[in-house]
């Protein structure tokens, strides 16, 4: 019985393989870029997407506000005491309506952030620090519409993209003092004289040991008073002494006046903590099938192991899973359902169109089930086929016809009329006298795009098209023609996946 | 059917059989465990589908209550009202408004002039209000009341009520068109974890755009979409492709019908706004037999802080007016019977009109039930009107409870678990059998 945990053959890493890594492990990619991986080899193509620090990122710097949402002075609250004891409505009202301008600036300004980060996916050289943050956004889930302050989103933002890649404790640590989510499970609320649970029960159940895996009703209770007094003061986390629970407490069969850190630290020594890591990983990166195979199992156990004996720092394992047998195993290919984000920027990352309307897009991804900085719950997305119904089957493919020919329901251009070269996908397939046979034009494209050949009938569909355009058996193939093809590649059911 | 001996006789025929079912087994098949079971729970009108429709009608931005259920028998309406209160049927008009329309004259209610229908409605035993609807700690902030009403939580975190119906009626896979809400996005209340709404500002939406870009693409497309999983013999397993393929397949088959039935005239004239446009689709697509259970329509501009009594007045006639035509199309096509309309808004307005002559952001409210199943009548007791909650209504029934009755009476789930909670149940509908 192999190990499904070990690493492929360096001979094994073809392009199909280099294809696959640079789909999951990033949005994909040129037919150059894959090929620039196939040259590499497997593990410097592996180091070169797990070790992305020295990558460029090109929309850093952008400017949003902090304080948009700040507290009041105590002027405007002294202001705001006397109007309401002379019963000096035209006052109130005024602060009233200077809040509702702040709220609506910052809702403004969570729409600004929003482009700002699908742009940055779409932009950056380091596709798995993107990657990873989005994972880990849907991992430690929070959002906007309960916690109403885009800068504390944007500073969680941040926490989770300097660590994605690093330890998992420090980002476990990192979300006990983090304010968006001290405010999203009401942390801000867990005081010693009133304990509230929310955060210690989502910190175990949704973010290190999964559902019911070795905690009970009492470990939320005693862990929730080791978590109080953990909330924020404007933007930081502010530790209330004053309210935090020094007594006796009992977490996971340990006995200590624990404190919010002592708390996470008990949790990581907890192997069902390194295994629903593992999981998670594994339903992000390698299958979303509603069955794990046995080989999945194995994996999943693996990778969990390498996360214990590196202290949980994620690199290595992440290295090892991009490295095995397992990941580049024939179901894995082409199995996972795409994200909403994932089928965005893949398209744009991989076919070269231009972005023409971030802002469309960002709607396109809300449409499509998933705004970002607004995961539906605290149990983030559910992915898999929760992206796919008749509804969203349409957008998604009306999107990709968006990218490629920037026509919408609206019209042939929707507004956006930049021009897109899609025969640098064939360019290299042109013949001594530089002509293009139609045909394998077709099977290159839908193999590209598709990850793998089609089936004959398939490709006889696609060539269908192409005849009754021409009139002939091989048409000559132009940027119009071939922008069409594209979009009906992409709106092949097998294009949903990656 | 309520009657409790027949229920516990039912369950102790057939209680182990699907008690072992219901753990393991998926949906479709302890649905024809059911089927062959022969379940007298399911009315068998030949022809008729049995599934019964839920549609949800969303007043966005908080309606004034007070001026759609007017209590014109209290004077403090009034006085709290000079400017915009509704006087008692028979008065003549004020402020360029008409009065009120006749309700229940013993309570001192009336109906907002405009709504006709809602009162020819009434008078034929299809209309029920429910009054002081609301919750405890009430937020005046619509966007987090909205989500508290949409997600059945005081906390408004989480997935919707409705969404967590079907995550729990059947696990594991949606179903396809469960909910359609008709709009550019889907409610909050549709989204299950699992199960996800279907949304479509209008039918012609629902398409690919890419068959416009030359005639010839269409016909590939089609082979490509509609091959459905059965081209895939050698994809037997149920692989995340072979869902794909099924439900590609799902989308053209909804798109060509969704489209040809609200292509169809409806039986009955609608009026020309937007809400009446929204029920046309909805009433198309029961008559078509579409298997949706919950349809969602919206209409906003309900808040009112300024010159309300002209804008309010206008809303007020849409709604009417939509509402009725939508009821007398279901009668048309005979299914009135398994459809119920439930009307409701995030909250209603402070008692006090301010200066502006319009109304702010408030709490209870009343709700409306339509169709033959509800129990006609006006229901609660109306708030006080000087016994305020910071110039607010006092609620008399927690929304929560209201879900309740419908989950559990009209969609026959129960409903603890939905709703996180045990809700008294005030039973809005008939006994039916």
């Amino acid at each position: 019985m192999g190990n499904p945990f070990q690493a492929i053959s360096k001979k094994d890493f073809d392009y199909g393989a280099a294809q696959h890594l640079l789909n999951r492990a990033g949005f994909g990619g040129t037919p150059a870029q894959v090929r620039a991986l196939v040259e590499l080899g497997l593990d410097r193509a592996v180091d070169y997407l797990v070790d992305f620090e020295g990558e460029r990122v090109s929309n850093e710097g952008i400017d949003f506000k902090s304080d948009i949402l700040r507290e009041q002075t105590p002027e405007e609250r002294e202001t705001l005491r006397r109007a309401r004891v002379m019963n000096d409505t035209e006052t109130i009202a005024r602060i009233e309506r200077e809040r509702q301008e702040r709220q609506n600036a910052d809702r403004a300004q969570i729409g600004a952030m929003k482009r700002w980060w699908l742009a940055r996916m779409i932009e950056t050289g380091r596709p798995l620090q993107e990657k990873l943050t989005l994972f880990w956004h849907g991992h430690f889930a929070t959002g906007y519409r309960t916690i109403e302050n885009s800068w504390h989103m944007l500073r969680q933002n941040g926490m989770l993209r300097s660590n994605c890649a690093g330890n998992f404790a420090d980002l476990a640590r990192g979300i006990i003092s983090d304010p968006a989510m001290l405010k999203y499970l009401d942390n801000d609320e867990n005081r010693k004289s009133s304990p509230n649970e929310n955060l210690a029960r989502e910190l175990m159940e949704l973010f290190t040991l999964g559902e019911g895996n070795g905690y009970t009703e009492r470990d939320i209770k005693e862990g929730a008073r080791a978590l109080t007094g953990r909330t924020f003061r404007g933007n930081d986390y502010f530790f209330d002494k004053a309210q935090f629970d020094p007594g006796a407490k009992q977490i996971l069969r340990r006995a200590g006046n624990f404190t919010g850190d002592d708390f996470v630290s008990i949790i990581l020594e907890q192997p069902e903590c390194s295994r629903f890591i593992a999981f998670k990983l594994y339903r992000f990166f390698v299958s979303d099938a509603p069955v794990i195979s046995r080989d999945g199992s194995e994996t999943i156990e693996r990778l969990a192991k390498s996360l214990r004996e590196n202290r949980y720092e994620l690199r290595p394992a992440l290295k090892a899973l991009f490295r095995s047998q397992h990941f580049y195993a024939r179901d894995n290919r082409q199995s996972i359902i795409k994200s909403p984000a994932q089928l965005i920027v893949q398209t744009v990352r991989s076919l070269g169109t231009p972005v023409r309307s971030v802002d469309r897009l960002v709607e396109a991804g809300d449409l499509m089930g998933q705004e970002l900085f607004q995961p539906p719950s605290v149990k983030g997305w559910v992915g898999g086929r929760s992206w796919i119904n008749t509804a969203t089957v349409f957008t998604r493919q009306n999107t990709t016809v968006f990218l490629i020919t920037g026509r919408t329901n609206r019209g042939p251009t929707g507004g956006t009329n930049e021009p897109y070269d899609a025969m640098h996908l064939v360019e290299h397939l042109r013949d001594s006298a530089g002509v293009l046979d139609a045909r394998e034009c077709v099977r290159s494209v839908a193999s590209f795009m598709l990850g793998a050949e089609p089936g004959p009938a398939r490709i006889a569909e696609l060539e269908r098209y192409l005849e009754s355009i021409g009139g002939s058996p091989n048409p000559t193939i132009n940027n119009e023609r071939l922008q069409a093809l594209l979009c009906l590649i992409t709106a092949m059911p097998e294009y949903q996946l990656c | 059917m309520h009657d409790p001996a027949f229920t516990r006789r039912l369950f102790l025929q057939r209680g182990c059989a699907l008690a072992s079912l219901a753990a393991t087994v998926p949906c479709f098949i302890e649905r024809s465990a059911l089927g062959m079971l022969g379940d007298p729970l399911l009315s068998s009108n030949p022809g008729v589908p049995d599934e019964r429709i839920l549609v949800i009608i969303q007043l966005g931005g908080g309606n004034d209550g007070l001026n759609t259920v007017v209590p014109f028998g209290s004077d403090d309406y009034f006085r709290a009202r000079p400017q915009i209160g509704i006087r008692g049927p028979g008065a003549a008009p004020q402020n360029g408004q008409p009065a009120a329309l006749a309700l229940d004259g013993a309570r001192g209610l009336g109906l907002h002039p405009n709504l006709t229908g809602f009162k020819e409605l009434y008078d034929e035993g299809l209309l029920s209000i429910i009054q002081g609807v609301g919750y405890p700690n009430p937020n005046r902030s619509h966007f987090t009341s909205m989500d508290i009403w949409q997600t059945g939580r005081l906390d408004a975190k989480g997935s919707g009520w409705i969404g967590r119906y079907f995550d729990n009626t059947c696990n594991g896979t949606p179903k396809p068109e469960a909910a359609i809400a008709i709009g550019r996005n889907a409610p909050l209340a549709l989204e299950g974890d699992v199960q996800k709404p279907v949304a479509f500002e209008n039918a012609s939406l629902f398409r690919w755009n890419g068959q416009d870009l030359h005639g010839s693409l269409k016909e590939p497309y089609d082979t490509l979409n509609r091959t459905g999983a059965g081209g895939f013999a050698s994809d037997a397993a149920d692989t995340q492709k072979a869902f794909l393929m099924r439900t590609a397949l799902d989308a053209q088959v909804s798109s060509d019908r969704i489209r040809a039935a609200v292509a169809k005239p409806p039986l009955v004239p609608y009026p020309g706004h937007g809400l009446a446009n929204q029920l046309k689709m909805i009433g198309a697509m029961i008559r078509d037999g579409m298997p949706t259970r919950v349809y969602y329509a919206s209409m906003g501009g309900f808040d009112t802080h300024g010159g309300q009594l002209g804008p309010h007045a206008n809303l007020m006639r849409q709604l009417s007016e939509s509402v009725l035509a939508f009821q007398r199309d279901l009668k048309e096509q005979r299914n009135d019977a398994r459809v119920t309309t439930m009307v409701f808004s995030e909250f209603g307005r402070r008692v006090k009109q301010n200066a502006s002559g319009g109304t702010d952001h408030g709490t209870a409210a009343p709700m409306f039930f339509i169709g033959p199943a509800v129990k006609p009548g006006v229901w609660g007791n109306h708030p006080s009107l000087t016994d305020l909650d910071q110039g607010d209504l006092k609620f008399g029934v927690d929304f929560r409870s209201v879900y309740a009755s419908v989950l559990e009476d009209w969609m026959k789930s129960p409903s603890e678990k939905i709703l996180r909670g045990k809700f008294m149940n005030p039973g809005l509908f008939k006994a039916m059998s």
